[in-house]
């Protein structure tokens, strides 16, 4: 297929991609850039001025800035353990003979497309709330006192609410790859006298490897991101209990117009982004080759 | 009709000149073979003759006009690929009709032409499947009908049988030469199995790190190799090549002896030896004789063979079959017959003429 | 596991499977009964499962009083459109990279994967102050625009990841039948490749569908899709539960069902085709 014309044709092709991302990536980040160093703000047009790093050193000493790092960090890690581990079990057991299995993997995955807003809602309201709520009801049911899970644990509650949606992901990544699984290579590891743990250890988890690094890596660049699930719950609250990066930088943008305060913000969040994404895509591009 | 002929054709991969250079002349109804080894440039040649690869330099020509810079459909060529390349959403009559219809033909012709390849190949029950549900040798079949319905100048295969077993591998070997005597058209045919160039072709074209080696009719391969490449490429099993002093005692570096010419006896001959495997074909035994001073020798002979794992043989090769090479692989004249006496003896005895033991 | 299995066993792992199933299902079947309670129902306590008077009433109230099916076309215009303008984009970039690789291939494809690590915010004040000076803010154009931008990597990802299935011989002996290059597109290519462009638009429109960033940051009422308008459910004033529930049914729906048949191609698509 190397033939001269398709060459030249190949990049013509590539081109709009190529440009558009480029665009789309590059230029709103040179003006983000450029903005976090100006005092610049929305309410105060035609004011603005050079800042220098002002606007970094308020953001970075900011206390609101080490709460929201500490949240997302927590909903980052909490709801990757909970749905990589959860995923797994259950992958592991969907993979067992199980009847209606079709119709069990419908459910499960269900979660997952929901959209962000609607579960939200769902688990705050009808689930969470502290009067009405079905939590409320089975704690009474029981003989508990209802808890105010927004108020009382917003952070936790917001990882309850997007581990469920994140769940079913890990879930069906690791159920595909796991059918993937050589039939044969288990029986000889059974022939060799492997225990079904040591059979587990030594042959299934390698297996996965690639699987949950995979899992990993999507779900770090979402949940780094996480946003309509705590506008529409808590709004950050109560106080800056549970807002991270992302909610932090829209308060600042979006609530305060305060451009230059919120630039900064939003290059800290892609250093803090590139950090993590330097282990992964190294991960994942290594996983790939293989 | 249709003559190919390619003049100082060169293929550069990158800074890999894959092709350094060949000149070449394929003529009308000629069935042709490329063998070599691995990794030569077999398929990157036949690719350059297809068109589907650009020359890096010299010039391919197709009845003396030269078509290097023409697209691969209009050079009017067909081409078996070895992975069949079917078409796997079309059924076997849309695979079959596709490159009429390329072409622009009716529909009532096409299903004319269509059926009379089904007929030809065998494959009229099947007309109506998709190529996932054929057998590898039902596909094949198909990938050739695809081919000479257009009824094509020349046509092209690469390595069309390697992806069959055995006994179907010989069956279609069969198929495609009588498709070739029926048509009288050229076929240029890749393979790295020597078996199938042997016979199969009207001429073999030997191809070594994109050289060619020799080009030749099977037999004056098979008797006159131009080189040890050549020598140990043709025939089955390879020659046996002997150096050093046994060689030299005939002016050449290297002698070779194909294991049909090493005559066998139990009790006198030229070198005696000790027979470590021994292969029963069934119609051939081959023997794998270790030698004192020569090395490990292949012998054939008949089914019947008796000896065994660690007896005695005494092997004589035939003085007129023995082939000499000089230092630089080429080989040598063979006018005179070398004499086999100046070969040290291991046991006396007059060379061959013992009954040969079967 | 091809292994006969006692059917004790089986059942047990049945019931297991069942029970967790269930659980993580319950919130949206709760959604989807409490979508036909009347308000009053909605939160009595205890809660009724099934016996409560099933109306319809909410879904009239939804669409009356909130314009609903203004949102409902939206969501689909942002969707379907970012898709399609997406794909028109990413085939051709995707064909090339599949079938003409250079040795950049690998490397502009791990460029567009790490574009996808960028975080919205780290954009969004100057795309929300470009919207605000090109006057895109709040409308159906610049949504689209914006979704077909974060969507494309993956499109191009994926549909990357089917190209390269198909073999290269397949389309040379199309060339060798005599088929032009638009031919070839036509007969063997757009066939083949079929398959995987609509697995490729399915998880596009659930992803576009689902985006809940910039559409709430870069609407306000004219080109709010479903997630705003869902999201506007969230103000402390009343319980209107069995509304909001009527609402949200419809909004998950029809991606609910698109989901279900598309669960393989959802597991390609999202993993970059590091797990089939
Ligand atoms: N597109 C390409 N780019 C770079 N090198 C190539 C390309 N195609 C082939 N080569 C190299 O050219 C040489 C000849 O390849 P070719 O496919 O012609 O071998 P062949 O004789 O057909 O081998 P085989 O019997 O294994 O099919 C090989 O060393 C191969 O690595
Ligand atoms: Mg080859």
């Amino acid at each position: 297929m190397a033939t001269l014309h398709t060459k030249s044709a190949a990049r013509a092709m590539m081109s709009p991609s190529v440009i558009l991302l480029f665009c789309w990536m590059a230029v709103p980040l040179a003006m983000t850039l450029y903005f976090s160093f100006l005092r610049y703000n929305l309410l105060m047009p035609g004011m603005e001025e050079w800042a220098g790093l002002f606007n970094y050193e308020f953001f970075l000493t900011d206390p609101a800035f080490f709460s929201a790092l500490f949240n997302t960090l927590i909903l980052v890690g909490s709801v990757l353990v909970i749905s990589v581990g959860g995923g797994l079990l259950m992958a592991l057991l969907l993979d067992q003979p199980v009847f209606g299995q079709g119709i069990v993997r419908v459910l499960v995955i269900s979660p997952f497309l929901i959209m962000p807003t609607v579960s939200a809602l769902v688990w705050k309201n009808m689930m969470m709330h502290p009067v009405y709520g079905l939590f409320a009801w089975l704690a009474k049911t029981v003989g508990l006192d209802p808890i105010d899970w927004l108020s009382a644990a917003p952070l936790t509650s917001i990882v309850m609410i997007v581990s469920w949606q994140w769940l079913p992901f890990a879930t069906l990544i690791l159920l595909t790859a796991l059918q993937s699984l050589d039939e044969d290579q288990m029986e000889a590891a059974e022939m060799d006298g492997a225990s079904l743990w040591w059979r587990f250890y030594f042959i299934v988890l390698p297996h996965l490897g690639r699987a949950i690094t995979v899992v990993i890596l999507i779900e770090t660049i979402f949940l780094l991101s996480v946003f309509a699930e705590i506008l529409v719950t808590t709004s950050g609250g109560p106080g800056y209990a549970s807002t991270n990066i992302t909610y932090l930088i829209y308060t600042q943008a979006l609530l305060q117009f305060d451009v230059g305060g919120a630039s900064a913000g939003g290059i800290v969040a892609v250093i803090l982004a590139n950090i993590v994404a330097f282990f992964l895509i190294r991960l994942i591009g290594k996983n790939l080759e293989g | 009709m249709c003559t190919i002929r390619l003049e100082n054709v060169t293929k550069m991969f990158g800074e890999l000149a894959v092709i350094p250079g060949i000149d070449l002349q394929i003529n009308d109804g000629e069935f042709v073979v490329f063998v070599g080894p691995s990794g030569c440039g077999k398929s990157t040649l036949l690719r350059l003759i297809a068109g589907l690869e650009d020359i890096s330099g010299g010039a391919i020509l197709l009845n003396g006009e030269d078509v290097s810079s023409l697209p691969p459909a209009k050079r009017g060529l067909s081409m078996v690929f070895q992975s069949y390349a079917l078409y796997p959403h079309m059924t076997v009559h849309g695979n079959i009709a596709f490159p009429l219809k390329m072409a622009g033909m009716d529909k009532a012709e096409i299903d004319k032409k269509v059926m009379a390849a089904a007929k030809v190949l065998n494959l009229t029950e099947y007309l109506k499947r998709k190529p996932r549900n054929l057998s590898g040798g039902q596909r094949q079949r198909v990938a050739i009908g695809r081919a000479i319905v257009r009824e094509p100048s020349a046509f092209l295969f690469d390595e069309p049988l390697s992806n069959l077993d055995a006994a179907l591998r010989v069956n279609m070997r069969l198929e495609i030469t009588e498709l070739h005597q029926q048509l009288g058209t050229t076929m240029v045919y890749v393979t790295h199995d020597q078996v199938e160039a042997m016979t199969m072709a009207d001429k073999i074209v030997v191809l070594n790190r994109g050289n060619v080696e020799q080009v030749g009719s099977p037999m004056d391969l098979y008797r006159d190799p131009a080189n040890l490449f050549v020598a140990g490429f043709i025939g089955s099993p390879r020659m046996n090549f002997v150096d050093g002093g046994n060689a030299a005692r005939l002016g050449a570096t290297t002698i070779g002896i194909r294991p049909e010419h090493i005559g066998l006896d139990r009790e006198k001959g030229l070198w005696r030896g000790v027979i470590g495997v021994s292969e029963h074909l069934g119609s051939d035994t081959f023997l794998h004789v270790h030698v004192e001073d020569v090395g490990t020798i292949t012998a054939r002979t008949g089914g019947e063979w008796t000896l065994r794992h660690g007896e005695t043989v005494f092997l004589t090769p035939d003085p007129d079959k023995v082939h000499r090479f000089d230092e630089s692989g080429r080989s040598m004249a063979r006018a005179i017959t070398p004499d086999l006496g100046a070969l040290p003896r291991h046991v006396n005895g007059a060379p061959a003429s013992g009954a040969p033991l079967q | 596991m091809a292994r006969t299995v006692s059917t004790r066993r089986r059942l047990a792992f049945t019931a297991l499977a069942w029970t967790i199933a269930l659980a993580l299902f319950f919130p949206i079947l709760w959604t989807f009964l409490t979508s036909f309670k009347s308000e009053g129902a909605a939160i009595a306590n205890p809660p009724s499962f099934l016996f409560f008077d099933w109306t319809l009433e909410n879904y009239h109230e939804v669409q009356e009083r909130s314009n609903y099916f203004h949102h409902m076309w939206n969501s689909v215009v942002i969707s379907f459109g970012s898709t399609f303008l997406g794909l028109l984009i990413a085939v051709p970039a995707a064909w090339a990279m599949a079938f003409s690789p250079t040795k950049n291939t690998k490397n502009i494809l791990m460029w567009m994967l790490s574009t996808k690590m960028l975080p919205p915010v780290g954009v969004l004040v100057p795309i929300y102050l470009l919207f605000r000076d090109w006057a895109l803010l709040d409308t159906l154009a610049g949504l689209v625009l914006v979704l077909t931008m974060v969507n494309l990597p993956i499109i191009v990802w994926m549909l990357y990841t089917y190209f390269k299935e198909i073999p290269g011989d397949i389309l040379e002996a199309a060339r060798m039948d005599g088929a032009s290059l638009g031919q070839e597109i036509l007969y063997v290519l757009t066939p083949m490749a079929v398959p995987g462009i609509a697995s490729t638009c399915l998880l596009n429109v659930i992803l576009a569908w689902n985006e809940a960033f910039w559409t709430l940051n870069l609407t306000a009422a004219k080109a709010a899709p479903l997630t705003a308008f869902i999201a506007s459910y969230s103000s402390p004033e009343g319980l209107f539960w069995a509304k909001l529930s009527a609402a949200s049914t419809m909004a998950i729906a029809p991606i609910l069902i698109l989901g279900w048949f598309s669960q393989r191609q959802l597991v390609r698509g999202l993993t970059f085709g590091a797990v089939k």
